[in-house]
């Protein structure tokens, strides 16, 4: 179980937190084609090594947090 | 009862209490033993040496190791099986029982296995029952009698052995092992301001200094005056077996009163490895044999337990250790016949007898009789928790062991001790005291500007490489794996030491590579030409020792949601049910009587588990907007509307009604089991894509209780405890809300909506006042013919009014056009959730429909699930279906193909008892008032 910074509770346990993933930046719904907006909904980088991602702090503040970890060793810091 | 006929005067360092002697049973008959013995000792002490029969050939099996990893000593007590016999105290009254012997420990009938032992060679399983394949069950059942192991009750365990405990701590140091170098670390980091945990699995502190000498025992004792002044937590028999990411370390805490065992889950800022060393067994004829013992096991019988291990005995011996352990048997009056010095390059070829020891063969044939062979080859690093920790274990050959590469290991992981180096006791406690300090800065518990302690190095002694002597012995003891083995595998090709491990299993029993790893490892490098370095190591995995299930899995604990009106249903008969973490209603003995008293008269039912979110701010609109697939931007104060939500994919996602309260005050629903996903939904909205939006979102699901109250004369009843809220028709329209006064309860929020499909009002009022409200609503009715309904029955009520159930009538993949929601649908309002995928659905016209269905024989309730086939093709499937009270009929929902979907259609539905019925597809998916005038009346 890893720790993840919390700006607002401190480092907290993972366990405390929903998972959100890469967050994936909405395509203008005007003008989105269906490639786009499927790449939207399901296409993910999932690399080997430093990601961004999002969680949630569901068992603290409720707020919404983007940190940066390294898939492949867990090292885990605020972007 | 047996006498303690080997037990030695007394010791300086024993850990007996001679004053508090206890009986225990073994395989029915009755031993004695001091408080502070452990089965093994206790028995060994009545000159018992054979503790169970070995995996594979049954051979007799005695003491090794005398510690918690002896793989000879596993026995069952109780109800409980695989009791580790050389580590648990005896108990007064305990039942300990030989394991998986027949018909007795002495005389066991398998051990004919050794006679057919060259038909059980390495990989035998694979081998043997591999073909012909039919025939695997047959064989299953076979082998299972001959697996090894204790028994389980059937019966309900004592509540000392089911009840299992968790515990979160916080210290800034961990200490994995209570030697010397993990009592001085912890006493050093106590003293630099840290909070401390020292974790040992032996009952007592002091590792080897407890069997040392009269300066070991002396030093031991100034530790542990220390260590008590400290203010470190102490926990023995308490195992860290894993070492996980951003260091959390996983202990298992044993020999509790009440709790059988506790996980310790530990957030450390500094862990410090220091497990001393494990003794390595050494690879001979017999050396498998009761009376074959290593050097540090003669050392706790004679030193902590004052047991005489032997009478006479040969010792083969290659460091001090091995020395020390002769003077230790001299002192015990144990006759050294013979004292091999592998140092010399003397060896023992072979241990005589079966049963137990009765001589060894030297080198050359000369034999000696002797009943004890104890030999000190050499150490193992158990360096399992720093290669979780990231450490890669390099094989040094002038020492015969492994270290840890520091390179690899984080900065929050220290090693201390035996695992780094030998050296003086002088020299280890010096090491393990910078250890300790650095731990102690590395955890912040120092000030930042201290610099980093200077930990010395430690020095490294020479030591022969002894894996094995000139003939096969046991390599894994637990596994009955040999040394004949490993080479077999090899030949065989499988000359990896992790594929061998695989196929001869060794290293895989209970011992788990403790002590027979490098073993292993030397004989498969030696067997193909390679160094130790070059065949390389197995992967180390936590755990590092057994963990029972129940410990991971902790107290039972789940939490369970009541409304405030439970208590009401309790007394009524309310059958439960349980949706996710509520215990709500499900009927109360007479769901299709409830369904009809709301069609005819009036009853009322407890939605509390509703979620309900209060939601303020001007932008408000441009959320419901953005959330539901309907217009939301003219909604007025004093109206509801019903709003459904889908997510970016079109699926549909929640439903239900929310209403404006004030200019800038709305209160949304959401289905019950949506109520914390819609939450956290809405809020991902507003915090990510629309953080300028001036929204406060307050869940107030269970700050309402909430009461529907459905009928035709649930205006009748509600005008009866409703105080200033004009409730006719003309005042308070279908879709509209107000804000009032029930029952004398202040703030109390009443839509008028319809999910039963009868007039009703659905009243949200302060919990606490949930339960006089309900009551009084109740006793308000009695001659209108009020009644209490539950779930089923408003299941029923829905099913006939054709309302969907998000989740029910629609799953992962339903998209709102296929939910028959295309009158709610607004494409043209601008963006919102879902929008896309439903404009490409609406383009494509969707796959399915959700449909209302009758069956044509109208006695017949298809199962939900059951499914739609046409043309030997499924086409749908049931997704509601119910005997409706109101119409003596089946009625279903059901999601088909579009092209099965209009009106009128015959389908046949399968049903899950493999008949085929006729069903037809209806007009509207409502079977009763499908034109709506009950709910606007």
């Amino acid at each position: 179980m890893i720790l993840i910074p919390c700006p607002w509770c401190g480092s907290r346990d993972a366990g405390e937190f929903a998972y959100g993933g890469e967050p994936t930046p909405r395509p203008d719904p005007r003008t989105a084609t269906r490639e786009q907006w499927r790449g939207y909904l399901y296409l993910r980088n999932n690399v080997a090594g430093w990601t961004t991602e999002r969680w949630y702090h569901r068992m603290g503040c409720r707020r919404y947090l983007t940190v940066q970890r390294n898939t492949v060793t867990n090292e885990v810091r605020q972007p | 009862m047996k006498r303690q006929t080997r037990r030695l005067d007394r010791q300086p360092g024993e850990v007996i209490d001679r004053g508090s002697p206890l009986e225990f049973g073994w395989n029915g008959r009755s031993y004695p033993a001091y408080a502070g013995d452990t089965i093994a000792s206790a028995l060994a002490a009545c000159g018992e040496r054979v503790f169970s029969r070995s995996f594979k050939y049954h051979r007799p099996r005695g003491l090794l190791t005398a510690s918690y990893t002896d793989p000879g000593c596993i026995v069952q007590v109780g109800d409980e099986p695989n009791v580790r016999g050389a580590h648990r105290l005896a108990e007064p009254g305990m039942d300990v029982r030989s394991q998986d012997t027949w018909p007795s420990l002495v005389f066991d009938v398998k051990a004919a296995n050794e006679l057919v032992g060259r038909f059980l060679p390495a990989g035998f399983y694979y081998k043997t029952f591999i073909r012909p394949r039919p025939l695997w069950p047959t064989y299953e059942r076979v082998l299972r009698r001959f697996s090894h192991g204790g028994v389980v009750s059937p019966d309900p365990l004592s509540p000392e052995l089911s009840s299992y405990d968790k515990r979160q701590v916080h210290p800034d140091v961990l200490v994995a092992g209570g030697g010397p170098a993990g009592m001085t670390s912890a006493v050093a980091a106590a003293r630099a301001g840290a909070r401390v945990m020292l974790v040992e699995e032996e009952h007592s502190l002091g590792g080897h200094l407890r069997w040392g000498d009269k300066a070991d025992l002396a030093a031991l004792h100034d530790l542990r005056s220390l260590l008590a002044a400290s203010g470190v937590e102490v926990l023995t028999n308490s195992v860290v077996f894993g070492r996980y990411d951003h260091n959390h370390v996983a202990i298992v805490q044993r020999g509790l009163t009440h709790v059988y065992e506790r996980l310790v889950k530990a957030r450390a800022k500094t862990l410090v490895v220091a497990p001393g060393l494990i003794e390595r067994p050494y690879v001979f004829a017999g050396n498998d044999v009761p009376g074959v013992m290593l050097s540090t096991a003669v050392r706790r019988l004679i030193n902590l337990y004052a047991v005489k291990p032997g009478d006479r005995a040969v010792v083969l011996t290659a460091n001090p250790q091995g020395d020390a352990a002769v003077v230790d048997l001299e002192r015990a009056g144990v006759e050294v016949a013979h004292v091999v010095d592998a140092r010399g390059g003397d060896d023992l070829v072979r241990v005589l007898g079966r049963g137990g020891v009765k001589g060894v063969e030297l080198v050359g044939g000369h034999r000696i009789e002797c009943d004890l062979v104890v030999t000190a080859v050499g150490w193992t690093a158990p360096l399992t928790l720093l290669t979780m920790a990231g450490t890669v274990a390099a094989y040094d050959s002038r020492a015969a062991r492994y270290f840890p590469g520091t390179a690899t290991l984080p900065d929050d992981a220290l090693p201390a001790g035996g695992v780094v180096g030998d050296g003086t006791l002088d020299e280890l406690v010096a090491h393990a005291d910078a250890v300790g300090r650095e731990a102690a800065r590395r955890a912040g518990s120092m000030s930042r500007r201290e610099p980093a302690a200077e930990i010395p190095a430690l020095p490294v002694d020479a030591h022969p490489e002894l894996f094995h002597g000139p003939t096969h012995g046991i390599v894994d003891f637990s596994e009955d794996v040999s040394s004949r083995d490993l080479l077999t595998a090899v030949e065989e090709g499988y000359s990896s030491a992790e594929l061998a491990k695989r196929y001869t299993t060794a290293t895989m029993g209970p011992t788990q590579g403790k002590l027979e790893s490098v073993n292993v490892v030397a004989i498969i490098a030696e067997a193909t030409g390679r160094t130790i370095s070059q065949t390389g190591t197995t992967t180390w995995r936590p755990p590092y020792a057994p963990v029972t299930l129940g410990a991971l899995a902790g107290r039972h604990r789940e939490p369970v949601r009541y409304s405030p009106m439970h208590p009401w249903h309790e007394r009524h008969g309310a059958a439960p049910l349980v949706a996710g973490a509520w215990i709500r209603p499900d009927h109360y003995g007479d769901p299709a009587g409830e369904v009809l008293a709301v069609r005819k008269r009036v009853g009322i039912i407890d939605v509390t588990p509703i979620g309900k979110l209060d939601l303020r701010g001007p932008d408000v609109p441009k959320l419901l907007n953005l959330l539901y697939v309907n217009r939301w931007s003219k909604l007025e104060v004093g109206r509801v509307r019903y709003g459904v939500m889908c997510a970016e994919d079109g699926v549909v996602l929640d439903d239900g009604v929310t209403g404006r309260l004030g200019d800038q005050h709305y209160l949304m629903s959401t289905t019950s089991s949506g109520a914390a996903s819609v939450w956290e939904w809405v809020e991902s909205w507003l915090q990510t894509e629309h953080p300028g939006w001036q929204v406060h979102v307050t869940p107030v699901t269970t700050s309402y209780a909430s009461i529907n109250v459905a009928g035709p004369r649930s205006r009748e009843l509600l005008g009866r405890v409703v105080a200033e809220i004009d409730l006719t028709p003309q005042a308070f329209p279908y879709m509209h809300v107000r804000t009032g006064r029930v029952a004398g309860v202040d703030g109390c929020v009443l839509w008028r909506i319809g999910f039963t499909g009868e007039l009703s009002f659905e009243l949200h009022v302060p919990a606490s006042y949930g339960l006089h409200v309900w009551e009084t609503l109740l006793d308000s009715g009695n001659d209108l013919g009020v009644r209490a309904f539950g779930i089923e029955a408003q299941r029923i009520l829905r099913l006939e009014k054709g309302h969907l159930i998000v989740g029910q009538d629609t799953d992962g993949l339903t998209q709102a056009f296929s939910a028959g929601l295309d009158g709610l649908i607004r494409l043209d309002k601008g963006d919102f959730v879902g929008r896309s995928e439903l404009v490409w659905q609406a383009e494509a016209a969707a796959e399915s429909r959700l449909v209302g269905l009758h069956p044509n024989d109208a006695s017949v309730v298809p199962e939900e699930g059951s499914q739609l086939i046409e043309a030997g093709v499924i086409c749908g499937r049931v997704t509601s279906s119910r005997w409706s009270p109101t119409l003596h009929r089946s009625i279903c929902l059901a999601q088909v193909a579009t092209e099965f979907a209009e009106p009128g259609t015959l389908v046949t539905v399968r049903l899950p008892d493999g008949r085929s019925v006729p069903a037809t597809v209806t007009e509207h998916l409502a079977s009763v008032d499908p034109e709506g005038a009950r709910l606007r009346g």
